[in-house]
Formats: C-alpha cells, structure tokens, sequence
C-alpha cells in the first residue's frame, strides 16, 4: 500500500529585528501598530496558516558599542499582541517565543493559560535560552545562569509549568448555584516543586485551559537541543536549507522520538524559509537578486563580517575582498544580544571557508555575504514554489514550513493569493480549518486529562 | 485646627460640584459580593472566556465610562487577606488581567483599561513593555494599576525571597509597618521604571532614513540606567513609545505609604471613604502628600471606591443584600462604603462627594451584570441630566478623557 499523501503545514512568522525585513521598500509597513500585526494575522487565517509565529528579544542589539540602527528595531511584547490577535483572528494558532532565563514558571504559565482560554485553544511557546548578562542587565537578577546552565534551566522551567498546568485536571469548575459548590476540589491547582532552579510552592490560580496547556516549539539545533525537542517538544524549528541536510535533521531528530516513548508525528519539523514570487522563475530569480543586495546593504555587510571576525571593520571596503586579518576567537565583544553569534563556534575556520568561497567564485565582500547569510529561500513561480514545498514535505525534509515575508505586513499576500490555492488545489493543504485548536491544526492528539492534581502530599517534580 | 491637609484642601483646586466628573467601573469575576456568581444572571462557568469580558466591557462602554479596572493576583483568591483559604463555595481561578484587557480591547472604541499588576516580584522591564503594548492594541487607552503581593504564598510561587508573614495582627505593628513600607518603596521604584522605560525611545525614533540605511536615529533612544534596592534595570525597552506617551497609573490607597505613593506616583488614586468629611480629608491629605512630593502642577486624580448594590428601589436593593449575605454565609463587608439603594440616591451621594473634592469614582459592582447594568441605564442617564458625566466620549485616548495632557519626554533635550 502506498504512502498516504502527507499534508502540508504553513505557518507565517511576523519578522521584525533582523535584516530579512526591507523596510525601505514603499510598500513596507510598521512594525509595531497593530494594524499591520492584525492584517498580516488575517491574511494568515485566509491562507487556512497552522499558526502565527513571533520571536522576542529582550534587550535591543548592540553592536561597537551603540544601538544597532540598520535593521528593524522596536517590537511589542509577546503575550500581549498575541491576545489582541485572539481578538481579530478565529482559527490561527499564535506562537509566541518566551524565555526560560528572564521570567519565572508561575507568571509565565499564568500568561500562556490565559492567552488558551482567551483563544479558545490556540496558544503555543517557542521556548528559548538566552543568558547573557548583557540582556539580564533588564532583569532583577542580571546575568545569574551561567551558558552551560541555560538548557538544564530550560527543560526544569518547561516541566515546571507542565506541572502547573497540569495542577488542575479540568473538571473542577463546576459552578453549581443551586448547591453554593463553585470549585469541586478544594485542592485544585495544588503544587510543589523542588529543585537546583526552582523551589516553589502554592496554589495555581488558572484553571485548565482547552489545549491543557500551550503547544510546544524548540529551536535547538544542538545534540542537547535536538534531545530536548524530541523529549519535550511538539514542534521544532531547523535551520536546515538544503534537502538533504533537512532530510538528515529530519531522519536524526524523529529517530529519538522512540526513546521517549513517542510516534513520529507528534513531533513536527518546520524549517523558517523566505520566498519570492514572481510570474516566471526566471522574474523571481531577479526579483531575489534585488531582494538581497536590499537586505545586505553594504554598510550591513561590513557588520556581518565584523560579527563573525569579532572586530571593528568600520573602516573595511565592502566592495574589496575579505578581511586578511584572523577573526578574534573568544566572548565575542563586538556584537551584543544576537543569538545568531553562537553558531560560530569556530570563527577562524569560517573565515577560512568564507574566504576560500570569495576568491573561487571573486565575489567582493558584499557578494560573499549575499550568498552565506541567505536563509532557506523558494524563489520562482507560484507553480514552482508550491512543487518545491511539496516535494520538500513529501521527501520528509520537513514537514512544513514556517514562512518569512521581506515586506510585512503585505508580504504575505503573494503567498496566500498564489500558492496556497495550488497545494489546496493537489490535495496536500487543508481548504478549510476542521479543528478550532491548534493542536487540531499540527495533527496533535488531544492531551489526557491528568490523572489527579499534585497535591503537597505527591512526590516532588525533578528535572530528570 | 490649620493643618497643611486643611490648607490644601482650602487652595487647591476643588471641582465645583456642579462639573463632570469621571466613572470607572471595577471588574472582578462574577462581581463583589462573595455569592454573586450564584444569580440567576450570572455567567460563573463562563469566567475563564474571552465572550464573558467582551460583554461587561461592551456594557461598560455603552454608559462612556471613562475605564474599567480588571482585579488580578498571583495567588488564588482568598476571604483572608494575608493568606490562602481552601473555600469552594467561591470563585477561585481568574485569567491575567494585562491579557483580558488586550484580548478585548481591538474590539472597543472608547473605553479605558487598566488592569492589575503585581509589583512584588514580577519584572518591570516585562510589565513595561506589556502595558506599553496594550497602548498599542487599545490605540492609547490603556493603564495599569499597580498593587503590592503582601501575602506570604505569592512569594512561595517565585521561591526567590523569604518575607515575613503578614497578619491582621502584625501588620500594624513596627515590624509589619516596616515591611508594607518596603513593599511600596519597591512599588515607588518600579512605577520610576516603568515610567522611564516609557520615555525610553522619543516618540520620533524611528526615522526610516533611506540615504543612510538607519531605521532608527539611536540618538533617540536612551538607556535608563535605573539602580534601586530591588533592581537595576539599563533599558532601552524593546517597545517603542506608546500612544499615549504614559499609560495611566493607578493604586488603591488606605492611607499612609500608600497615600505617598499614589501622591508621588499615580496619575489616578482609589480611596475608600465612608462619608464626604472623609473623602475631604483623604483628597487634602493627597493634596498635601503631592505638593511635597513636587508634583503640584500635575493633575492626580482621586477617585472614590464604593461598593454597590443598586435596584429599582431601595427596598429591592436591601433585599437583594440580605440574600446574598445569606447565600454566602456571612454580611459582606468592605474596606469601601457599601451603598445600597437606587441609581438616583446614588446619584446624589457621588455629587455630594465630587463637592466635596473627589474627581471621580469606581464603583465595584456588587454583581455582575445587574450592578453594571443599573450604573449604565440607571445611574449614567440621571448623571447625564444632572450634567454631570458625559454623553458620549470626547477624546480618543484614556489621557484625554481623564483631562491629561500627553507628556513631554524626560529625555528630550528641549
């Protein structure tokens, strides 16, 4: 018997402080009213999108020691635009990326509660690490997690609030009038946790929302990162650009799903991409062309280059070949507050590599850039576009796509006007939602109520 | 006897009391009283849904109240003020107030929403950019009502601070006067933090400046550099500034610290007086804490608290009382004046006590949505003829309705 037909999942991510967004494009709109978040969310739901997706950031970038001003800056806190969201939208789920590091287990299970019940079940958590004493500089207890800390404090903050949520088991508000019994358990929301991180106590206030608790999203990438995913996550984002490093992720990542107890789908991969549309591939082509050098300015390229060399290049020819100078290995002291850094674990080979690529094919500084810095991109026709998305998911190099406009909040549009129609018209893309939960949309198994809520007298949470 | 507060009251600015003064309505689950979500009318299974909020807002704003508030606490709630119960013939569980107010607010045109906030604990860096976003999504009608966590097992959800256990008999005491001062002094410092974080980008940082690739003039946006006892915050926030350039601040005070803080601090106090001597007293006395505070050339609202329970006539209403102590076991009783009777004596009490210096009200609806409903097609309309409340609403940002003008930024370089 052959292989059903999988379906494809969408998702669209309202980009913001990096240099994907061409904000000088006319077209191109604000970053923060909420009008553009609200019509870049409805053009989503229209799509027939899984969810809606935001990163955070909880220090503005800094880089030689100011602001760093090329790039979108400025961007409204998470939980609550994705409330307001709930507002204008009925069937998108809304993602939001929250830190385990500046933010306690009780607020934050309160806050993703609530964004359920206020959604009617379309909350979700992209939960990530940041450490850094540069952004706790914003916090009460500054830079306190050492690096090597952040994913054990990561997965204990990620089973506590499991733990909080699952403290009520759902039936507990029963609202009797007649009888005066509002809350069936006396007991209800009841719990304790003890360990390194987190010693806490108390009553949880939320009662259990409809999805139970949020969806779940990791971005490791990580042997650690990816064994979190595949023992706590619902969904992971990958940075994976080619097939077959996708189908490699994809094969490595679901193959640890067995060792949790777990089936292949209820983990899903879903890799960021950018796309351009054009009428014609060969439109497209040079449409992404222009795209690019708009995104990689020279002025941006020459802070790319000093982010991997870990140096001031102010005075470096964008137009001229490559730094001779070695990149300065160690804390990187030039760029402040970008997460991106951390993958050049070995900067002196980069550069080598970088190099090596600039001189084969004499690509100028810039040109270098344009070409290492691009992200996961489907460049063509809607035709081509679509049968590149299919053939990605179908050949399990993922199993859909979280998308990422350069023009927000119209960017969308191409996308949902002309490609979307072609995978519902092939029979991989849901025509219309069926569900009203996220959960329902990724293809999730509702979550068992728990058995009883953890009382004092249940064995204490440990992060195993 | 001449007392500053005396001398306050004399000189300050007193309403007429023959001008508007302002409504704000308070939200709490099913209403007030304990055994509210027990009426036949009221909605208690419906309380963790956005449907349920949508509604007593849209009512709200059927009557151009100036703003709702909407109760919050880390903990669930308790008949003991200093400590948890286990009571189940309550309403227990609630959803974070910041939330509901952003997830109704796009639906709304008018109205004001200033949610509870705990300070105690939770990050101002976070509560900041929340209440700087819900500006946002409000388009300029948001606050925030700042509100210490006095209780003992608030700090047991964060595990991060060992505080001594307050009482209702500690906390007049030496040692529990102490520890309410610390709590408001941290409450101060984060108001200061807030605030700034506010004025941290100028309203025209971002400049979207082609010729020179800038998206921002970072000229424009300023770190904060705050260093207090509790926490040191740098900044700049990540939200840029909001609509209003400062959201309102509120707090509930019953006096001393708490009086400092809404004089030092708040654009908007809450007070509880019993009769219109008191609601005198307690407005001089704000008066004369602002004054020394150097904020006189600023308007700080002070807004009386009531609870009511209002019907089509007294009698009704004393009824309704009597049966929902029974129903709820005990007589409720309030740190607010409990009025009971019609929309039209209530009515001649607010204008009384408007005289007498107060510039507004919140009233806690006994419950919901009977008391909301008496204040909007009862209470409004007799306000209205008596022209003393609005007919509809004549500014678009919470600010303008309550006659505040948009602020200058701190750190604008004039």
């Amino acid at each position: 018997m052959s292989k059903p037909v999988k379906q494809i999942h969408l998702a669209a991510h309202f980009p913001g402080v990096n240099n994907t967004t061409v904000w000088s494009d006319p077209a191109a709109g604000s970053h923060i009213e909420f009008s553009s978040f609200a019509q870049f969310a409805q053009t989503a739901e229209r799509g027939k999108f899984d969810f809606l997706f935001l990163a955070e950031g909880l220090r503005l970038r800094e880089q030689n020691g100011q602001i760093y001003d090329l790039d979108v800056v400025g961007r409204p806190d998470t939980f609550t635009v994705l409330a307001a969201l709930a507002a204008v939208t009925e069937r998108l789920g809304l993602t939001g990326t929250i830190n385990s590091t500046f933010n306690e287990p009780y607020e934050v299970a309160r806050q993703f509660a609530s964004l359920d019940h206020l959604s009617g079940g379309r909350a979700a958590w992209n939960v990530v690490t940041s450490w850094d004493a540069f952004t706790g500089e914003n916090f009460r207890r500054g830079g306190f997690l050492a690096e090597d800390q952040r994913y054990e404090r990561a997965k204990t903050f990620l089973q506590t609030a499991q733990e909080l949520f699952d403290s009520w088991r759902g039936d507990e508000v029963v609202a009797n009038k007649a009888t005066g019994v509002f809350l069936s358990d006396a007991k209800a929301g009841a719990f304790v946790h003890k360990d390194a991180h987190f010693d806490i106590h108390g009553r949880f206030n939320v009662p259990r929302s409809p999805q139970g608790r949020p969806v779940i999203f990791q971005a490791g990438d990580s042997d650690q990162g990816r064994d979190f995913a595949a023992s706590a996550a619902d969904a992971i984002f990958s940075r994976h650009s080619t097939l077959e490093a996708g189908q490699a992720f994809y094969a490595d990542v679901k193959g640890r799903l067995a060792r949790y107890g777990r089936l292949r789908d209820e983990l899903l991969i879903l890799p960021a991409a950018t796309f351009i549309i054009g009428d014609t591939d060969a439109e497209a082509a040079e449409i992404a062309h222009e795209v690019r050098l708009a995104q990689v300015s020279p002025q941006t390229a020459i802070k790319f280059v000093e982010q991997l060399w870990n140096r001031d290049l102010s005075d470096h020819n964008p137009d001229g070949p490559l730094p001779t100078v070695d990149p300065l290995v160690g804390e990187n002291t030039i760029s402040r507050g970008r997460a991106s850094v951390r993958m050049y674990r070995d900067p002196i080979a980069i550069a080598n590599d970088w190099r090596a690529k600039a001189e084969t094919e004499n690509l100028s500084t810039r040109e270098l850039i344009v070409e290492v810095t691009g992200r996961q991109s489907f460049i063509g026709s809607p035709q081509t576009v679509a049968q590149t998305i299919n053939d990605f998911v179908q050949a399990d190099a993922s199993d859909g796509f979280i998308l990422v406009p350069h023009i927000t909040p119209g960017g969308l549009d191409p996308f949902v006007d002309q490609v979307v129609p072609l995978l519902q018209e092939r029979g991989v893309f849901r025509a219309d939602y069926r569900g009203t939960t996220l959960r329902e949309h990724l293809g999730l198994a509702p979550l068992p109520a728990p058995r009883r809520s953890a009382g004092p007298d249940a064995s204490t949470g440990v992060a195993s | 006897m001449v007392t500053v507060a005396s001398i306050t009251k004399a000189v300050l600015l007193m309403p007429d009391s023959l001008s508007p003064f302002h409504l704000a309505v308070a939200l709490d689950g099913a209403g007030w009283h304990p055994a509210a979500w027990r009426e036949t009318d009221a909605r208690p299974a419906e309380l963790f849904g956005a449907g349920y909020w949508a509604d007593l807002v849209a009512e709200a704003e059927r009557g151009s109240l100036d703003f709702v508030t909407i109760e919050d606490s880390l903990t669930m709630q308790s008949d003991d003020p200093f400590g948890p119960d286990d009571r189940i013939d309550r309403v227990r569980g609630r959803l974070d107030a910041v939330l509901i107010a952003a997830r109704i607010a796009p639906r709304t045109r008018g109205i004001g929403f200033v949610p509870t906030v705990t300070v105690t604990h939770t990050e101002p860096f976070h509560v900041s950019k929340s209440i700087a976003t819900l500006d946002y999504v409000s388009t300029g009608r948001a606050g925030v009502r700042v509100q210490i966590a006095a209780r003992h097992d608030v700090a047991a959800h964060f595990g991060r601070r060992a505080l001594p256990r307050l009482s209702v008999e500690t906390i007049n005491d030496p040692v529990g006067q102490q520890q309410l001062g610390e709590y408001f002094a941290e409450a101060t410092d984060y108001v200061e933090v807030l605030r700034r974080l506010w004025d941290s980008w100028e309203d025209d940082a971002e400049i979207r400046d082609v010729a020179t690739g800038r998206f921002i003039d970072r000229h424009k946006v300023h770190y904060i550099d705050f260093e207090g006892r509790w926490f040191s915050v740098k900044g700049p926030s990540i939200t840029p500034r909001p609509p209003q350039g400062q959201p309102i601040v509120a707090a509930l005070g019953h006096g001393g610290v708490s009086y400092e803080l809404i004089a030092g601090s708040a654009d908007v106090g809450f007070v509880t007086p019993h009769d219109a001597a008191q609601a005198a007293d307690m407005v001089g006395e704000i008066g004369a804490l602002q004054w020394a505070a150097g904020r006189s050339r600023e308007t700080v609202h002070v807004f009386g608290d009531l609870v009511v329970f209002l019907d089509r006539t007294p009698r009704a209403a004393q009824t309704r009382r009597r049966r929902l102590d029974e129903l709820s076991g005990a007589e409720y009783r309030s740190d607010a004046h409990i009025f009971v009777g019609t929309p039209a004596q209530l009515a001649d009490v607010l204008q009384q006590w408007h005289a007498a210096g107060l510039s507004g009200f919140r009233l806690r609806p006994a419950t919901l949505p009977h008391d909301l409903v008496q204040i909007t097609e009862g209470l409004v309309p007799d306000l209205r003829r008596r022209a003393l409340f609005r007919t509809d609403y004549e500014a678009d940002t919470l600010r303008g309705l309550l006659g505040l003008a948009r602020p200058a930024n701190r750190y604008v370089v004039a």
